[in-house]
């Protein structure tokens, strides 16, 4: 449904994105993750028509959005970060013109504003004027813009910046509503929004892709070991000793203690879940367990490897022994400069 | 055209959500109430002192040579002038500001279309004002005999001339996102455009030739005497077309750094 290859963009001298490759799938939900500046909304600007690419080609619905900008357009919807409303109309008419700019025709106009609006919960307030309005139902409103002609792609820049948490669940929700019927492309700096919406994730840095995967894939590229976090009650350096003697345990460590109270982190191979074990253990030598999870690398910390300049040497955790194959795409942009 | 007509519809909406059209037409009534009351007065003063002297054989006085001509192309023009880069100001300055740009060039709609669409819209705030223009004219209908003939070639020089000083106010709503300075630098330039012809006055050669046939206000005078020359059409046309060219232009500037 979008296809970019070797997108480069820049701005004079400064490049902003640097041979960016990458495909989105019909109905796919693919999230852009990187820092601020990192080139996710220039991309994205590149891919609505915005910006012309300094070098590359970029198809939407396989129009290219350089020859055939109008069909590309027609099929794009574009919700930019700060949502482009015009604070002097109401609702109602900001909607009808957007539909007439877009393309809508005119006797389905009111009925598609009816949809939109009910589908992005801005119907009370259909009549006020936008300037008058919240943050979080201007967002709706851009929201309600973008899906005005039933379009087959959905940019969304920053979907969720400046909503409360309220407001930030209800439209995680909206937009997952919206996956399948529409190929989405979300830009993010807020780690648990990819995780939450995103079937598929670049994490993009300095303007170019350091990573790509599921959240999930994610995870586990970045993590060559399964940590388990156990609290128990007991004399610390006996527990220590047995815990080391679980089968598949590469490494205990001690986390914090308080009197008797001790939380290990307990380094297993990957692939052995060794809880179970773990809790016998613990159990047998009539100490009292207390808590007992696994503790898997947040994409925090594999958002801070990738990105942060000194990636050989773990950022996320000192007490990793190494990063492991990470299967990156391309190597790390901070070797560069 | 259905997409001009929607830019250009939205674009006169917004001047009468905004106290712009409502600024623009109180000075522009004001303004004009003073000239044509002014106007009036000195006509109705003139044609008692010269009844009293029992005409000495002068041609009797004619409201479109007293009143009209003078009002339009020595008055009117001036304030359209100064009035011009209230309406153009925002075109392009607030939708930068405010980020609408993007929606705008992210739709599926030709910049020359966009271009239309804000001329037009403004365009449609202007004729207002040359409409109001003839409502005061009309009065001399009712009180008085003037020729109504001239007044089909003012109203085209009027629209002509605001065509132009449009066309122009909006190439320079392109460069800033700060509607101030729009307004500033066009009026700056029209107000130049305007006073170039004086200089003039009192050169010969090539060179001043030039210069006053490219004063805007100088090729309204014909217009004023009910006059339709083409080469004064020709003269507005041309800059109207230059305007929404370079505003073209510069729209496209725009996309590659942005």
């Amino acid at each position: 449904m979008i296809e970019v290859a070797g997108l480069t963009k820049r701005y004079g001298p400064t490049l902003a994105v640097s041979d960016v490759s990458f495909d989105v799938q019909k109905g796919e939900v693919l999230g852009f993750l990187g820092p601020n500046g990192a080139g996710k909304t220039t991309t994205m600007r590149v891919i609505t028509g915005y910006l012309p690419p300094s070098e590359g080609k970029v198809r939407v619905a396989g129009y290219d959005v350089v020859e055939e900008p109008l069909e590309a357009k027609r099929r794009t919807g574009y919700l930019p970060e700060s949502p482009p409303v015009y604070p002097d109309m109401t609702v109602v008419e900001y909607l009808a013109f957007v539909a007439r700019i877009k393309g809508v025709p005119r006797k389905e106009i009111k009925t598609r504003i009816g949809e939109v609006s009910e589908k992005c919960a801005v119907t009370d307030v259909q009549h006020r004027q936008i300037g008058k309005l919240s943050k979080g139902y201007r967002q709706r409103v851009g929201l309600a813009q973008a899906l005005i002609h039933n379009p087959e792609v959905l940019i969304l820049d920053e979907p969720t910046a400046g909503l409360d948490p309220k407001q930030i669940i209800e439209t995680r929700e909206l937009i997952r509503g919206l996956a399948g019927q529409h190929t989405i492309v979300l830009s993010t700096h807020i780690l648990p929004e990819v995780s939450k919406t995103c079937e598929r994730v670049l994490v993009i840095n300095q303007g170019r892709i350091v990573a790509s995967g599921t959240p999930d894939e994610l995870t586990h590229r970045l993590q060559g070991y399964e940590t388990v976090l156990l609290t128990a009650e007991g004399p610390a350096a006996e527990m220590m000793e047995r815990l080391q003697r679980v089968a598949g345990v590469n490494m205990v460590e001690p986390r914090d203690a308080a009197d008797l109270r001790v939380t290990f982190e307990v380094h297993a191979e990957k692939g052995h879940d060794v809880r179970a074990e773990l809790a016998r253990a613990v159990v047998e030598s009539q100490w009292k367990l207390l808590e007992l999870k696994t503790s898997g690398l947040s994409l925090e910390d594999i958002f801070l490897q990738l990105t942060t300049k000194d990636l050989g040497e773990g950022a996320a955790g000192e007490s990793q022994p190494s990063v492991p194959d990470l299967n990156l795409e391309d190597k790390p942009a901070a070797s560069e400069n | 055209m259905r997409n001009v007509l929607a830019v250009a519809g939205k674009e006169l909406r917004a001047y009468f959500h905004s106290p712009i059209a409502y600024l623009v037409m109180t000075v522009y009534a004001a303004l004009l109430g003073f000239f044509f009351y002014s106007f009036t007065a000195t006509y109705v003063m003139q044609s008692f002192r010269m009844q009293a002297m029992g005409g000495m054989g002068a041609p009797p006085m004619n409201l479109n040579e007293y009143i009209i001509r003078p009002l339009l192309a020595g008055i009117l023009t001036v304030v359209i002038l100064l009035l011009v880069p209230l309406i153009t100001m925002r075109l392009y300055a607030e939708e930068k500001r405010s980020g609408t740009i993007e929606l705008l060039l992210t739709s599926p709609l030709t910049d020359l279309e966009i271009i239309l669409g804000k001329f037009l819209g403004a365009m449609a705030l202007y004729s207002v004002l040359v409409a109001m223009t003839f409502l005061y004219i009309g009065l001399l209908f009712i009180y008085g005999n003037p020729n109504a003939k001239p007044l089909i070639a003012q109203v085209v020089g009027l629209l002509l001339y605001g065509a132009a000083l449009l066309a122009l106010g909006m190439w320079f709503s392109t460069f800033t996102k700060n509607q101030i300075i729009a307004g500033v630098v066009a009026f700056a330039v029209f107000l130049l455009l305007f006073v170039m012809d004086w200089v003039t006055a009192y050169g010969t050669g090539r060179a001043s030739e030039v210069i006053s046939y490219m004063s805007l206000t100088k090729h309204f005078e014909n217009f004023a005497k009910g006059v339709i020359d083409l080469s004064d059409v020709v003269f507005y046309v041309s800059v109207a077309v230059l305007g929404i060219f370079l505003t073209a232009r510069s729209v496209e500037a725009l996309k590659g750094r942005a």
